[in-house]
């Protein structure tokens, strides 16, 4: 194992965060609030409870892995992608290091600011809602492993895509409106019957349940099954990962 | 073309490449079985117009190219099975000006020896820096330097981990007299320190300056690897000017065996030689100046270059 590589590339990823901190902190703190008085104050007053619990305090999980999703996939799509537009990532292709070694240091920086980010939000809802977490271990198992995983897709999608645009696309186009309706601001049973059906094949929705039950003990599907098809996902991209580094697809001509 | 080590019992070779040929997926041909030994310790010279697949056998070599057939091995370590071993014993300072923005020059060199796998070491880092004239600029940013500077950020990253091949794709494309020069003198004395180094460049000068070994490829294919000096002892030609004492109004039927030339003014003779036939030609040839009664007052000898031997061997002419 190449840990100075390791160290090296994550040290860099975390400089380039810390950089950017602006950026990468305060704007999604910033639309975070901006949630809490739309929904939460406008919209939430009008709501009564969800499943028992304030509709205010119901939407903090969802919001958490909105930006949770949304920023681990920009953030570490960004991480490969910038050195790959510029050029700087001949140094990693020609350096000692393993597929592994790499995905670590990239991934981990941009799970780590992930994560940070979650806890950031978190703190911030307490400040509008009070928070009851019932299961503070698993909630903070979801967190690390939500963020790894779409870290991890957003590696894939970084190399994958060969300009800005792509790399907006996806995104836009899937991760947005999943998570839209995965169940952010509202709980599934509240749909018709055929959405609440529909909402089943949205992988988000699993997600999202799973992360409300860390915090309130109620959920729409099974916590198993979350957890499952998350490690599934998750399997699936570091396959996808190995593979790039191994045929050298969209690296090495 | 094989290449044989001059002596046979010398050590391991610094790279060795055996029928090395890529295919880009455009259906460009860029290297024809290749086959190239690298001498350990040596400067070789990669020289070729552009597009004849010099970056590319570097890129196979550094990692950043799939080869499509053939093998490369670094120190003997095969390049692809052992890529550890191989990459990091080797160093590479890539001919685009590709450097981060927003680092430091210090945070950057350092980065580069942890990605290669290797302990911190700020005295290594510092003694690269002041080598490379960068110590002052440690703290900038790499945005705010020139070019110039910029190229050596580049070369202090490959030497970061010490490495013991270097490779140098055009390093001095861009580059002003006076920062070449001082390039050619860090090179030196890494090759002293029992570097191997691998240069490309347009600039014949430099590889007439610097090599100890000169490669010539074009269109993918090597078409000869040789000592410099050999290489500019068989290629070169070389020219006899003779200064005439009386002018000659055309050359004498006695010697029309040679290859002459009369200037226009009647007043020098010029004769053209391979350095290859040897000298023997001078002496006789002399000889029979005398005989035919031609007396000269001066002579003068001169010897191509290697960028006119380059331009006669790219162009098919030898």
């Amino acid at each position: 194992m190449n840990l100075y590589a390791i160290r090296a590339i994550y040290k860099f990823e975390m400089a380039r965060t810390f950089r950017t901190l602006l950026q990468s902190v305060v704007s999604p703190v910033v639309s975070t609030s901006l949630y809490f008085v739309v929904f939460g104050a406008a919209i939430g007053s009008r709501i009564t409870d969800v499943d028992g619990v304030p509709y205010g305090a119901f939407i903090v999980p969802g919001l958490v892995m909105l930006s949770l999703l949304t920023q681990s996939i920009s953030n570490a799509s960004f991480g490969i992608f910038f050195p790959k537009f510029t050029g700087t990532i001949y140094e990693v292709l020609s350096a000692p290091v393993s597929w592994l070694e790499v995905v670590i240091g990239y991934v981990g920086a941009a799970a780590t600011k992930s994560v940070g980010l979650g806890l950031i939000i978190l703190a911030t809802s307490s400040l509008f809602v009070p928070l009851r977490v019932e299961h503070p271990l698993w909630m903070l198992s979801f967190l690390l492993l939500t963020a790894v995983t779409f870290c991890l897709f957003g590696f894939v999608l970084g190399i994958w895509a060969e300009n800005f645009e792509k790399l907006q696309l996806v995104p836009f186009l899937i991760v947005t409106p999943l998570v839209f309706l995965g169940g952010s601001f509202y709980s599934i049973e509240m749909l018709p019957p055929f959405w609440q059906t529909a909402s089943l094949f949205n992988p988000v929705v699993y997600l999202i349940s799973a992360f409300r039950w860390s915090f309130y003990g109620s959920s729409d599907v099974s916590v198993s099954v979350s957890v499952a098809m998350t490690l599934v996902f998750l399997s699936a991209c570091l396959l996808a990962v190995r593979w790039i580094f191994k045929t050298g697809y969209h690296l090495r001509t | 073309m094989g290449v044989k080590i001059g002596n046979g019992e010398r050590s391991r070779p610094a790279i060795s490449i055996f029928g090395l040929s890529k295919t880009y997926a455009s259906g460009l041909q860029a290297l024809k079985d290749i086959d190239l030994e690298i001498r350990r310790g040596e400067i070789f010279a990669l020289l070729g117009p552009n597009g004849a697949g010099k970056t590319t056998l570097i890129g196979i070599v550094c990692g950043l190219v799939n080869p499509s057939r053939g093998k490369v091995l670094v120190d003997g370590h095969d390049i692809v099975s052992e890529y550890r071993e191989a990459r990091s014993l080797v160093g590479l300072v890539p001919q685009e000006l590709t450097t981060e923005a927003f680092e430091t020059v210090w945070d950057t060199v350092n980065f580069s020896r942890g990605l290669f796998g290797r302990p911190p070491d700020p005295g290594h880092v510092e003694r690269v820096l002041r080598e490379l004239s960068l110590w002052d600029k440690r703290d900038e940013r790499i945005m705010a330097l020139s070019g110039g500077m910029k190229r050596r950020v580049m070369i202090a990253k490959a030497l970061a981990h010490e490495p013991r091949i270097l490779f140098l794709d055009e390093p001095t494309a861009g580059v002003d007299v006076e920062l070449r020069r001082e390039m050619w003198g860090t090179v030196r004395r890494l090759r002293e320190s029992g570097v191997t180094i691998i240069l490309t460049t347009h600039y014949i000068e430099e590889a007439e300056e610097m090599a100890d070994r000169i490669g010539v490829i074009n269109r993918g294919e090597l078409v000869l690897v040789e000592e410099k000096r050999e290489l500019m002892r068989k290629l070169g030609r070389k020219k006899l000017t003779l200064q005439l004492a009386e002018r000659l109004h055309e050359i004498p039927p006695a010697l029309t065996g040679y290859r002459l030339e009369l200037s226009e003014d009647g007043r020098e003779l010029v004769y053209t030689y391979e350095t290859q036939t040897g000298r023997a030609g001078i002496a006789a040839l002399l000889a029979d100046l005398n005989a035919a009664g031609i007396r000269f007052e001066d002579l003068q000898t001169e010897q191509s270059t290697l960028e006119e031997i380059f331009v006669g061997l790219v162009k098919g002419e030898r």
